[in-house]
């Protein structure tokens, strides 16, 4: 008994989502669908009392070893939480102007981030299975939200059928690596896997590691990401591109790191392959891409790429930059969606870099947010995308994948010539004859004028705190 | 001896079962084909000493999901001969694939029969004699998986949520059935007594 409480303090935040989300459902089932502002609001605060209780709460492990509470899990849960929370605050005002307004969108976003808490403290394959699943199933369905809309309802179809086939991959090399070894515990598989490395052991591991990298879209399991980017609902997609993709680089990191820590020299290749590959289709793949959310699209893959390296380089420095790169990659994106979010002409929101042509004139702040934006993802120092890659880069160099680090940068140069074009096309194209901007709605205008002013030059004094936090999570994992 | 035998021709009828899903011409013969497969698997089980979970596989997936495959079957208009017009074509990458899973899974039981996996962990654990199946299944359960059984509740929540939020859809003009106001109704709401003067007749709109 006194072993249940312990794991119920240490599995608090989850717990705290669950429940939380069981109960908002219930206010929404009897309040009916005006209720969707009162359950967002409600939903916002839950996420943030979770993030409380996770960064005020005690570590250890707890359910036999399944859930693991230590700095790298309070790092990555603390950033999952407070994205989605804002991703919720994006998604209230936009589907209430696009009269889909529910109350299940906040509560299943609570849910999927509970799934998300999961994935970033699991201790075994189950849980990292249970975890993937939970947020996985909310995520499809937030993809095909909008389901009069047909492209949304293809986003949700093609990203369901395509995620079902990766758990499957994910499933059957968990099974290969439960029948080499025994256990499902990462700990008895790491002891298990350093005395006994067997080729049937990488085998599982590779399907495992092919299963993950589907669910952080790294190439070349990317090909459902530009239809999902360009078909899903606007605020969702800024929840694909933050909180799901932290998740699953925290886990990568642990599973890794955590359970095959003897078989880098097997995992790094897998991870560098796809790093160059992910590069590649990145940067290449933009080039030609019209729409804006197309464009993020190909942009999160070439991202994915660098935060993959600084796993592959196996180091603790390595795990220090990636969850940098992904804190300060997140408020990039949330910056660009939001900037999304609150431009529309007549109502309809802008979709292609061209119709972004004269806004300077109009919109002069947003423009000036959105060149500080594609400047920091660009990597321009010292905008904060630039000590992200500064970050994954030094670890890559410093493990002695200096030419892969180099292959980064070259496409970062590439992938350069699209953030330049929307810079372009916003402050010297001349504008068409075309409708004014809308009004921007207060919370998208707000997020992305906030998100812009920490890429620069809030970050300088941000790192000050988030690079020593991040180091103390990359140390002390396992702890407990 | 008994068992030997009861357990190859269980596996057999199980294999024979799987093979004839795939090869059916009628969707509905490999559905039927389907539930012998469950049957005789669900045999398996009883012969390992699981008879819960024998009576699990007969109850949900013969009760229920083939039943329901059965329903869907015959009720979606899906031309199953076009659908199988790709067969020939690519049968030797089927092969290829099931071969490749067929040799991992000999390399599993490889592994397996010579004790690598086991000595990882402590095997499985002994099974206790005085509880049932069903007791230790359920003390594992809500003991040791707890959280991962939860968590897994959560996952069937959110399908049941995702099933109303794609598909529900509230229409205002629907009359349903109100039993409450049908009793609670009474001459004097239901009728009215108008007098008609004689020779002009009834307009459609005097009577709403």
């Amino acid at each position: 008994m006194p072993d249940l409480i312990q794991a119920l303090q240490l599995s608090a935040p989850e717990a705290t989502l669950a429940v939380g989300g069981l109960v908002l459902l219930m206010v929404g089932a009897f309040a009916g669908e005006k209720s969707a502002r009162l359950v967002s609001t409600l939903s916002v605060l839950l996420l943030v009392a979770a993030t409380a209780l996770v960064v005020t709460g005690p570590l250890g492990r707890a359910f036999n070893g399944a859930y693991v509470a230590d700095p790298l899990a309070v790092f990555g849960k603390a950033v999952i939480f407070l994205s989605s929370a804002v991703a919720i605050v994006l998604g209230d005002g936009w589907m209430k102007r696009q009269r889909i307004a529910r109350f299940e969108y906040p509560i299943l976003i609570v849910l999927a981030s509970a799934g998300m808490g999961m994935m970033a403290s699991s201790g075994d394959l189950i849980s990292l299975y249970i975890g993937i699943e939970l947020h996985s199933l909310a995520l499809y369905v937030l993809a095909a939200f909008h389901r009069d809309d047909l492209r949304a309802s293809e986003a949700g179809l093609k990203y369901f059928v395509l995620g079902a086939l990766s758990s499957g991959l994910l499933l059957y090399g968990a099974s290969l690596i439960y029948g080499f070894t025994g256990s499902m515990r990462f700990e008895d598989i790491a002891a298990y896997a350093a005395a006994n490395p067997s080729t049937g052991l990488i085998f599982g591991l590779v399907f495992l590691i092919c299963g993950l990298a589907f669910k952080v879209s790294a190439a070349p399991f990317h090909m459902w990401t530009p239809d999902v980017y360009e078909g899903a609902p606007t605020p969702v997609v800024a929840l694909f591109a933050t909180a799901p993709k932290v998740a699953a680089m925290v886990l990568i990191a642990r599973t890794l790191e955590g359970a095959f820590a003897g078989s880098h020299d097997q995992w790094s290749q897998v991870l560098i392959l796809i790093s160059l590959i992910s590069f590649a289709v990145g940067a290449f793949g933009g080039l030609v891409q019209k729409d804006i959310q197309r464009l993020l699209a190909y942009s999160s893959i070439a991202n994915i790429g660098y935060a993959l390296l600084g796993i592959a380089a196996g180091t603790t420095l390595g795990v220090q930059a990636m969850l940098l790169f992904m804190t300060l990659y997140v408020v990039d994106q949330f910056g660009f969606f939001a900037i999304l979010l609150s431009l529309s002409r007549n109502g309809r929101p802008i979709r292609t870099i061209q119709d972004l042509a004269g806004l300077r004139k109009e919109r002069p702040v947003t423009t000036l947010a959105l060149t500080v934006l594609s400047l920091s993802v660009l990597g321009m120092p010292p905008l904060s995308g630039f000590w992200g890659k500064w970050a994954v880069f030094g670890a890559a160099a410093e493990a002695g994948y200096w030419m892969v680090g180099a292959a980064g940068l070259v496409a970062s140069v590439v992938a350069g010539f699209y953030y330049l074009r929307i810079i372009k096309v916003m402050w010297f194209d001349p504008a068409p004859e075309q409708a004014p901007t809308d009004r921007a709605p207060l919370e998208a205008k707000t997020i992305a004028w906030g998100c812009a002013a920490f890429s620069f030059p809030l970050v300088i004094v941000g790192l000050t705190w988030l690079e020593p936090w991040a180091a103390a999570a990359a140390v002390g994992y396992g702890v407990g | 001896m008994l068992q030997g035998i009861a357990f190859y021709v269980l596996a057999a009828v199980t294999v024979i079962g799987g093979l004839l899903v795939v090869t059916a011409r009628n969707p509905v013969h490999s559905v039927l084909w389907l539930i012998l497969t469950f049957f005789s698997a669900a045999g398996l089980f009883v012969l390992l000493g699981a008879e819960f979970l024998a009576m699990l596989l007969v109850v949900v997936y013969v009760g229920a999901v083939a039943v329901l495959f059965l329903f869907v079957v015959m009720m979606l208009d899906v031309d199953f001969v076009r659908l199988r017009e790709g067969f020939a074509k690519y049968l030797p990458l089927a092969v290829i694939v099931a071969g490749v899973l067929l040799a991992e899974m000999v390399m599993i039981s490889l592994v397996v029969a010579q004790g690598g996996a086991a000595a990882a962990s402590t095997g499985p654990a002994t099974p206790n004699p005085d509880a049932t199946n069903v007791e230790a299944l359920g003390r594992v359960l809500y003991t040791d998986y707890v959280y991962i059984f939860q968590a897994a509740g959560i996952v069937l929540l959110i399908a049941m949520i995702g099933a109303i939020v794609l598909t529900l859809r509230h229409k205002p003009n629907v009359k349903r059935q109100d039993v409450g106001r049908q009793v609670g109704r009474d001459r004097n709401k239901a009728m009215e007594i108008k007098s008609v003067p004689t020779g002009t007749g009834v307009k459609p709109e005097d009577l709403v």
